[in-house]
């Protein structure tokens, strides 16, 4: 059997396709493991969701291909929550804050914070506390 | 990636048969011996970060003969903050009478086209806690942040007229190098050392020190501990009225004792005040101030503010100085304080005290609970300050001042009394 990975996804729904039960067939028809961690449609009907997709790269590969076939926007890269390293002072307001340890202390001599985006459950806890807006959600 | 950079004391400039005559005096070296040896390139600075391990090392009195200055830097949000600014005159002229740059309202009962703009001044019509906890997304500090970073603002500005400025309203657009002066004047800079806020009530709260959840969840701190300014300095001995001070990259000075600056308090037995203590009333030209170190605060449910980096540097005159820049984290303690009833009620309860050590551990120990620590002043960059300004110190860039007058060292804290006339 193949190994099982696991993708972080971030999809956009134009308006016309938020109405098809996409993740139904991801799970069906792929055989994924699917944990949403953010989902939300707009006023405008556009949809937005964040999710881990766990499977072998096979139906991984074959999911993206059944995705590609709807007019959905898969972005592998930037991910709903986004850390500005140049906004950021690095006082670590968030770190207790943070859930995961996605944002952390990354050297405890220099005290420096980093952003581990694969760690981010998206819970939008350092939005609300950070003083410096270094925090910001794409939806 | 900024590299730091460590230049080692074999650079000194002094002969030894010099350093021996000098040991046995009380002061081992002056001011101008120190500039003298910055001006020429030779002088030995290190940061507050670095002079332990290198007294640990050499010793004391060796340690004392080499080092000439000691960098000492802090990074957060320092509310009372702000900054007088000359539009110049506009024709026909305008006496301004109500002013708003951004529409952050500035006060403008002084000269016709001066005008202070306050780090906590809220935006007009923003509509502060009316639904609670207000976001405050921008207001004074966000004002300031963007003169610093050369941004194009607004002005627009009333006059009621008279015969010599009879304008009556004015708006326009400008940035900081259209100003004749844009000079921060901030009464209260650089606390010598701060609360830990925690919450002991049932639900959650928003404060100046961040959102504080239920039943002591988290604790804020705000001080950058062993590298802030006057916890190397407590009892004022170097840093004084008249200090040239590292101002977010100008050469400001310390213009007078902050506002509440209380050095009669607390302290442990090598002199490191227990609670807030000493403050520092800073000035310096914005024109040269550096835009990530002058940074708008936005602080849900509480307001806005200005966070601001500045260095100090301690000349080390004698050892007794040096010795007192030596101080660690763990020998650094700060009062935790209940912020849902025993500050807003002023009860004077102090939890416990805890080391600036605990702290930045990420977690202390309260009455036998775990609570998660976050802070608000970055040691990150308060590290980036102090080695920018001994970099600036070595290159024989920036000289130290003996101060003209001393700050207090037994000045209480006053309170404000409700009574009868």
């Amino acid at each position: 059997m193949s190994q099982m990975i696991t993708q972080k996804l971030m999809l956009f729904f134009p308006k016309c396709e938020c109405e098809k039960p996409i993740i139904y067939h991801l799970v069906k028809d792929h055989n994924l493991i699917v944990n949403v961690f953010r989902a939300k449609v707009t006023p405008e009907e556009e949809g937005y969701l964040v999710l881990d997709v766990t499977g072998t790269e096979e139906d991984i590969q074959g999911a993206m291909d059944f995705l590609r076939t709807f007019n959905v926007t898969i972005n592998h890269t930037g991910k709903g929550v986004s850390w500005d390293e140049h906004r950021c002072t690095h006082c670590g307001q968030c770190v207790p804050h943070c859930p995961t340890g996605a944002l952390h202390f990354a050297d405890p001599a220099t005290r420096q914070v980093a952003f581990d985006d694969g760690e981010c459950i998206e819970c939008l806890a350092c939005i609300r506390v950070c003083p410096f807006n270094a925090c910001a959600s794409t939806f | 990636m900024r590299t730091f950079h460590f230049r080692g004391p074999k650079q000194h400039g002094l002969k030894p048969i010099l350093r021996v005559s000098l040991q046995t005096a009380f002061l081992m070296k002056t001011y101008e011996q120190i500039n003298d040896r910055i001006a020429s390139g030779k002088a030995v600075v290190l940061t507050a970060d670095e002079i332990m391990d290198y007294v640990d090392k050499k010793g004391v009195a060796a340690a004392a003969r080499e080092v000439d200055v000691v960098t000492t830097a802090t990074f957060g949000p320092m509310c009372s903050s702000g900054c007088f600014l000359n539009f110049g005159h506009s024709q026909p002229r305008i006496r301004m009478s109500e002013a708003w740059i951004e529409d952050v309202l500035v006060y403008a009962g002084i000269a016709a086209v001066d005008v202070y703009l306050g780090a906590t001044q809220l935006r007009h019509a923003d509509p502060a806690n009316m639904y609670y906890p207000g976001e405050f997304r921008y207001g004074g500090g966000h004002v300031i942040e963007d003169l610093v970073a050369g941004k194009t603002l607004q002005l627009f500005a009333l006059s009621y007229g008279t015969d010599e400025y009879p304008r009556r309203e004015i708006r326009t657009y400008f940035t900081i190098h259209d100003l004749n002066q844009a000079i921060m004047v901030n009464p209260r800079n650089c606390y010598q050392n701060y609360n830990v806020a925690i919450n002991d009530s049932e639900r959650t709260i928003y404060t100046y020190l961040g959102m504080l959840e239920p039943r002591r969840k988290n604790a804020t701190y705000c001080s950058a501990g062993q590298l802030s300014p006057l916890l190397n300095d407590p009892y004022y001995e170097t840093i004084g009225v008249g200090t040239r001070v590292w101002l977010a990259g100008a050469h400001g000075h310390v213009y007078a004792e902050g506002t509440q600056h209380a050095g009669a308090c607390e302290r442990t037995p090598n002199g490191v005040p227990k609670e807030g203590a000493g403050t520092l009333a800073l000035t310096g030209d914005m024109k040269q101030m550096r835009p990530e170190f002058v940074r708008g605060v936005s602080l849900r449910g509480y307001g806005v503010s200005l966070a601001l980096g500045v260095g100090v540097p301690i000349p080390i005159l004698n050892e007794e100085i040096l010795q007192r820049t030596c101080v660690r984290d763990r020998d650094i303690l700060a009062p935790v304080t209940d912020y849902s009833h025993d500050y807003p009620e002023k009860t004077g309860r102090v939890i416990r005290h805890v080391s600036y050590e605990e702290l930045r551990r990420g977690e202390i120990e309260i009455e036998g609970k775990k609570v998660a620590v976050g802070s608000m002043s970055s040691y990150h960059k308060a590290l980036e300050i102090a080695h920018l300004l001994a970099d600036e110190i070595r290159r024989g860039e920036f000289l130290v001042s003996r101060p003209i007058a001393p700050l207090p060292r037994d000045a209480k804290m006053k309170p404000l009394v409700i009574r009868e006339k």
